[in-house]
């Protein structure tokens, strides 16, 4: 990883709660390469849309550093703001909260067209409006269509269209099809790869799906509760899972072979809260492995080329593996 | 239903017209609102040529004609003082007219801006305005009201002010809430994402989704605005005798009603048409705003 296009050192977000301070995204490191697919999994809750949101500003970082190409955007002004926007775009989770009912799909797209001042002519900006519906394949038809005329794949396609209209490089993918059928998931699958090979995308996709991950992904970034707990190529994750999380997370996708049903790991224990938590890993309450040094803070540690994990006994449990 | 998208529909709105356009094209296609419209530009236009139109003048007394139930020379009968009730309400629209429609436009103009102003930044700025807006409101509206005009003294430009500010804190909270809901939705993030300035985001993004509850409450409320600058009048603040107003024509109707009920039905139906017209084309309004509704 020689020139990553998001780097992210010791992130934090916390939020302030009438009960305490919410840890969300607690010390999280990581980087993406030019053109790659970092997937994010991890429970409902853990904190990775709330990544993905600071890593592109819509929230602001508690701390910790963001950069893009190199260079710190962690905290920026208004003028920079706008150059981020134009290199880091989002694609929501929810096609029905993530359009305006009051904008056509021709208002949507060229909107951002119009604001950015890149194009000059009315012209221009129309043609730039067609080769984007064109792009993400929206029919000519629908041009005047409002949102609430189109079903959940086309309004997620519209939305990846006004994501991609100011030609950014690096796009965060919160969810984009967990509330799509499954028929249309793939289809949206498709594109944003298709996407990606045609422009050069680089994608930060969050997701609680383990199949859509697997199928997606170049790399994978397994959180629990605001922390980063294991960070691998993803072939490599789904063969060899390092961490007991994230070994119990993969045993829950069923399988389809009924002479050799796997054995799912169950686990056991509370829930850690998020709201001020004490040092050390956040899992050890669930973990069947758990002993005293697991309540100490667990440093990020790269136990095989490329595959990182946070856990203190990560080597002796996995001896026969490693 | 949702994933076959009506072509027909579509095709409709192959001109670009942009979302005003939208709007007024939808609205056009609405007879309710239309016949609203035109009934009270009607009222407006009678309003600003009433000192050539009257039949009578509206200030002349006649001792011969107290109390003269309506008939062909008098349509409407005449008041107390002999004065012709139809002349008096032709004339009395520009008053009561101008008062209503002016201190609700100013209570909506300043409404909408405060509303959107806590709504979109919240924290400090909602609760300092707010708790003013409070204050305002403990107050009731109508010695609010009082309490204004006798400080500003009589005068329409005064009772203006004086019936705008008691309505300005209904309209920032009904905004308030709606905008509250609005914001949180994700298309809101990203306008902010795609550069829209914070005036853009309010405006086009933001007040569109949140403003309908403020058209129907704005709708409803002139006519009690024009109730309102009648008491005003009546006790000697306000719009000054013997101007007509209608509000104020109704009120001195009110001790004679049993023996002579035109005294008061003919300025209450004035006032009733101009509410109706209003409600007809706010209605017309709200669903012309909203593409949901086909019409």
């Amino acid at each position: 990883m020689a020139n990553p296009m998001i780097e992210v050192r010791h992130l934090k977000k916390y939020f302030n709660t009438p009960k305490g301070t919410l840890h969300a995204v607690d010390d999280i490191s990581f980087k993406i390469e030019k053109g790659k697919t970092m997937g994010v999994v991890g429970e409902s809750g853990c904190g990775k849309s709330t990544l993905g949101r600071t890593i592109i500003h819509l929230l602001e970082a508690t701390d910790g550093q963001i950069f893009l190409d190199g260079k710190d955007i962690t905290h920026v002004d208004k003028h920079q703001m706008h150059e981020i926007n134009e290199r880091m775009q989002i694609v929501f989770q929810d096609p029905y909260s993530s359009l305006n009912p009051r904008q056509t799909v021709e208002d949507v797209i060229r909107e951002p067209l119009k604001l950015s001042k890149r194009y000059k002519t009315r012209a221009e900006i129309d043609q730039k409006t067609d080769e984007l519906m064109n792009l993400v394949g929206i029919d000519e038809r629908l041009r005047h269509a409002y949102p609430h005329e189109l079903d959940g794949g086309r309004r997620q396609r519209v939305g990846i269209a006004r994501a991609l209209s100011l030609k950014p490089d690096f796009i965060v993918c919160d969810e984009p099809v967990s509330a799509l059928d499954v028929s249309i998931q793939a289809q949206v699958l498709n594109l944003l790869q298709d996407l990606q090979e045609k422009q050069g995308l680089t994608y930060m996709f969050v997701t609680h799906d383990l199949s859509v991950v697997r199928h997606i992904s170049d790399d994978i970034c397994v959180m629990y509760l605001g922390q980063l707990v294991e960070t691998s190529p993803a072939k490599e994750l789904f063969i060899k899972p390092l961490h007991p999380y994230t070994k119990a997370l993969l045993s829950a996708i069923p399988s389809t072979d009924i002479d050799h049903p796997h054995e799912r790991i169950k686990l056991h224990g509370e829930i850690t809260s998020p709201v001020d938590p004490k040092p050390g890993c956040r899992f050890a309450a669930r973990c069947p492995y758990a002993t005293d040094a697991c309540r100490q803070p667990q440093q990020l540690e790269e136990i095989l080329p490329n595959h990182y994990i946070s856990c203190c006994r990560a080597r002796e449990l996995n001896k026969d593996i490693l | 239903m949702s994933t076959a998208v009506k072509d027909t529909h579509a095709g409709v709105r192959s001109r670009r017209q942009g979302q005003f356009g939208q709007v007024m094209h939808r609205l056009r296609k609405n007879k309710v609102a239309m016949v609203g419209l035109v009934v009270l530009l009607l009222l407006i236009l009678m309003a600003i040529l009433s000192p050539y139109i009257t039949p009578y003048d509206y200030a002349k007394t006649s001792k011969a004609n107290r109390y003269a139930l309506p008939s062909w020379e008098h349509l409407f009968g005449c008041d107390a003082m002999g004065r012709d009730i139809l002349s008096r309400i032709m004339y009395g629209a520009r008053a009561s007219l101008w008062l209503g429609l002016m201190s609700t436009l100013v209570a909506t103009v300043v409404g909408v801006l405060l509303g959107s102003l806590v709504g979109y930044y919240g924290g400090k700025v909602d609760n300092i305005v707010m708790r003013i807006l409070d204050i305002i409101q403990a107050i009731p509206g109508m010695l609010l009201s009082i309490a204004i005009s006798a400080a500003l003294g009589s005068g329409i430009g005064n009772t203006i002010l004086a019936l705008s500010i008691g309505g300005i804190p209904m309209t920032v909270r009904l905004l308030r809430g709606s905008i509250l809901t609005v914001r949180k939705q994700e298309y809101i993030e990203a306008a902010e994402k795609i550069n829209c300035s914070k005036w853009r985001v309010i405006t086009s993004h933001i007040l569109p989704n949140s403003i309908a509850p403020v058209i129907v409450s704005v709708t409803m409320g002139i006519g009690n605005t024009i109730l309102q600058a009648a008491s005003l009048s009546y006790i000697g603040l306000g719009v000054q005798p013997p101007t007509p107003e209608w509000g104020a024509m109704l009120s001195e109707g009110k001790s004679m009603i049993t023996k002579y009920p035109h005294l008061c039905i003919f300025p209450g139906l004035a006032i009733m048409l101009v509410v109706l017209c209003l409600n007809m084309l706010g209605d017309g309004l709200r669903d012309a705003m909203d593409p949901k509704l086909k019409n």
